[in-house]
């Protein structure tokens, strides 16, 4: 490790001020406070000494990540795979499925590792998309606007792919990152001065932009269903679309399975068919354990965020209709389907655009859970509202946090005068 | 009453006044800078739109409207008068902000001071002359152009108060130099835009 250190060393000095690679700091601090704890320490008398800075954090939420991150790469190829296998779909003919054969398998195999390769043939480009392309806004940023490179980005690079289908055009990543990184968040002045979650920001972009990639029944099954001779035989239960896209059209779809039912078990493992990191709401409780247990992400939003969705399904399921089955859909069914889990544990608890004080987070949160049964059931326009709640909630994170703020200023000054 | 409250709702966050149609813009952009103005100014505006849209529809309904001004004569049962209604609506507005300023200022003066130089800038706020075209274009009646004036003005008070909240959070960004002021105001309206579109397609 020694040798390590004095490599880092001997390669500041061409940085340091005045030196020809001077404008190029970020770059190699950024290699630097990765590997080591930052050597610089404030000057001045007092002094707060706390081993979490930002890069601690940040590495904590992208551990969170890995259950869903592996999620990723099984899931896609499972439900690539189980298509094929069961239901005479056809695999879609790009440049994956060429590798995937050169590589031995078959598509349709049902082996775990036929289903890791496939899925990681998907989720792997789009991975790899988002960090070239915010990586290099970033780092760009960072030596125009002299700022450090944050591993803010870090998280949004893993959270970003992890929300998208498997069958999103790579262009489309870019473009999304692009705009998530640079009006999500660059524009404000880099990590911790956003108001908006900038994974979220570029998500919702692409979701307004090229909604066809993005939403309805194609996208969420990396296989075609459309080349197959099958597609009308096919069970209702298979035809590509989401539950909640099902959920959505046809009453009997969720009705017949309750709580603890094989399909909902499969909703709450992750063995759905969905974006490719978000499936799995076994895979984010890991995570919310992780985020918890270590105080990066609050409880109190996600207890929030549960209070609220149960709040506002048992106040809806009063108000049953004929025409809009999503009324019927019970609480233990919204939970487990399409983003909840991973909005609730990943992006509602985002440090910077949720709300800062205590009781703001509660409010906050409760109000997410109201918006996301709200946008889902209400609104036929979208099926699935994680997204577009907590956006809409980032908006007025500080607009609570304000009056919160003001709640306690008067009480203690009434605390105050009336001593 | 149901169908009161979901034009309530509607008017509120469905078609919200400043980020669904970007009327009051001007207002909406320049007195965002703090929490307590824009508070203020967003009440003005609840109060203004809640006296201007019943008003301008009463006008429009017995004068203006063809065939409106059947119950002066018979004589006048052919009678269109609408293509004053730009003119008409503009001048009951500035006279009713005159008159509320009035009011206002004899009967509140506390709220007066509060409010100062807004009030009177209500007058040019376009969310109000919106309101009321909004209203002509839509034929409410009187209740229902009640309830659009007063919906209408919470969604554009909240939408104000929000972006005030965010442009004070905004003092720890570091915005850069040539985006400072308006330019990241604008941007920060258009992605709260897309926040609202969350209720775009709600049918009520």
């Amino acid at each position: 490790m020694k040798f390590l250190r004095n490599l880092l060393d001997k390669l500041e000095k061409p940085f340091q001020k005045g030196q020809p690679l001077e404008k190029l700091y970020p770059v190699y601090e950024m290699h630097d406070t990765i590997l080591y704890t930052p050597g610089q320490v404030t000057e001045g008398s007092t002094h707060v000494r706390d081993a979490l800075d930002l890069k601690r954090m940040m590495i904590t939420v992208v551990i969170a990540l890995i259950p869903c991150i592996c999620m990723a790469f099984y899931n896609t190829g499972y439900q690539a795979n189980l298509a094929i296998a069961s239901y005479g779909a056809k695999p879609l003919a790009i440049w994956q499925t060429q590798v995937y054969q050169l590589l031995g398998f078959k598509p349709g195999m049902m082996s775990f590792w036929a289903h890791v390769v496939y899925g990681g043939l998907f989720f792997l480009p789009v991975l790899i998309t988002t960090f070239a392309v915010g990586g290099i806004i970033e780092v760009s940023n960072a030596i125009i606007r002299k700022h450090e490179v944050n591993e803010g980005f870090l998280v949004t690079g893993f959270l970003l792919p992890l929300t998208l289908p498997p069958t999103i055009p790579l262009w489309q990543v870019a473009l999304g990152t692009a705009f998530g990184v640079l009006i999500g968040k660059e524009i404000f002045g880099g990590t911790g001065k956003n108001i908006l979650n900038p994974a979220l920001t570029g998500r919702a972009f692409l979701f307004f932009a090229y909604p066809a990639q993005i939403s309805g029944d194609k996208p969420w099954i990396a296989a075609d269903f459309v080349a197959s001779k099958f597609t009308s035989t096919l069970p209702d239960a298979v035809s590509g679309a989401t539950w909640l896209g099902k959920a959505a059209t046809n009453k009997a779809a969720l009705a017949s399975h309750g709580f603890g039912s094989p399909a909902w078990w499969d909703a709450f493992l992750g063995f759905v068919p969905g974006s490719m990191g978000e499936t799995s709401v076994l895979a984010c409780l890991i995570g919310a354990f992780i985020l918890i247990y270590m105080q990066i992400g609050s409880w109190r939003t996600m207890a929030g965020v549960v209070l609220g969705t149960f709040t506002m399904t048992a106040l809806l399921s009063g108000g049953s209709s004929d025409t809009n089955p999503m009324f019927a859909v019970p609480f233990y069914w919204h939970v487990v389907l399409g983003g909840w889990a991973f909005g609730t544990v990943f992006m509602a608890t985002d440090p910077v655009s949720s709300a800062f004080t205590d009781m703001g987070r509660w409010v906050y949160g409760f109000l997410i859970g109201v918006m996301v049964i709200l946008v889902r059931v209400v609104n036929p326009a979208y099926p699935e509202g994680m997204m577009l709640a907590i956006l809409f909630m980032n908006m007025f994170a500080p607009f609570i946090d304000h009056f919160v703020v003001q709640a306690n200023i008067k009480r203690r000054l009434e605390r105050n005068a009336a001593v | 009453m149901e169908a009161y409250l979901s034009l309530a709702v509607k008017s509120i966050f469905i078609e919200n006044m400043a980020l669904a149609f970007f009327l009051g813009m001007c207002s909406f952009l320049a007195v965002s800078k703090k929490v307590e103005t824009s508070i203020g100014l967003g009440a003005a505006v609840i109060f203004v739109l809640a006296i201007c849209t019943p008003l301008t529809n009463l006008v429009y309904v017995y004068l203006l409207k063809e065939g409106a001004l059947a119950w002066l004569s018979p004589g006048l049962a052919k009678t269109d008068l609408s293509f004053l209604a730009f003119l008409t609506f503009i001048g009951i507005i500035a006279a009713a902000v005159q008159v509320v300023e009035m009011a206002i200022e004899k009967y509140a003066p506390s709220l007066y001071s509060a409010l100062g130089v807004f009030l009177p800038l209500i007058a040019v706020n376009c969310a109000i002359l919106g309101a009321a075209l909004f209203m002509v274009e839509r034929d409410y009646n009187f209740a229902e152009s009640t309830i659009y004036g007063i919906g209408s003005g919470i969604g554009w008070a909240l939408a104000i108060v929000a972006l005030a909240a965010i442009r004070e959070k905004m003092r720890y960004s570091d915005v850069p130099r040539g985006l400072r002021g308006l330019g990241i105001t604008f941007m920060i309206t258009g992605l709260m835009a897309i926040g609202f579109m969350a209720f775009a397609g709600i049918q009520l």
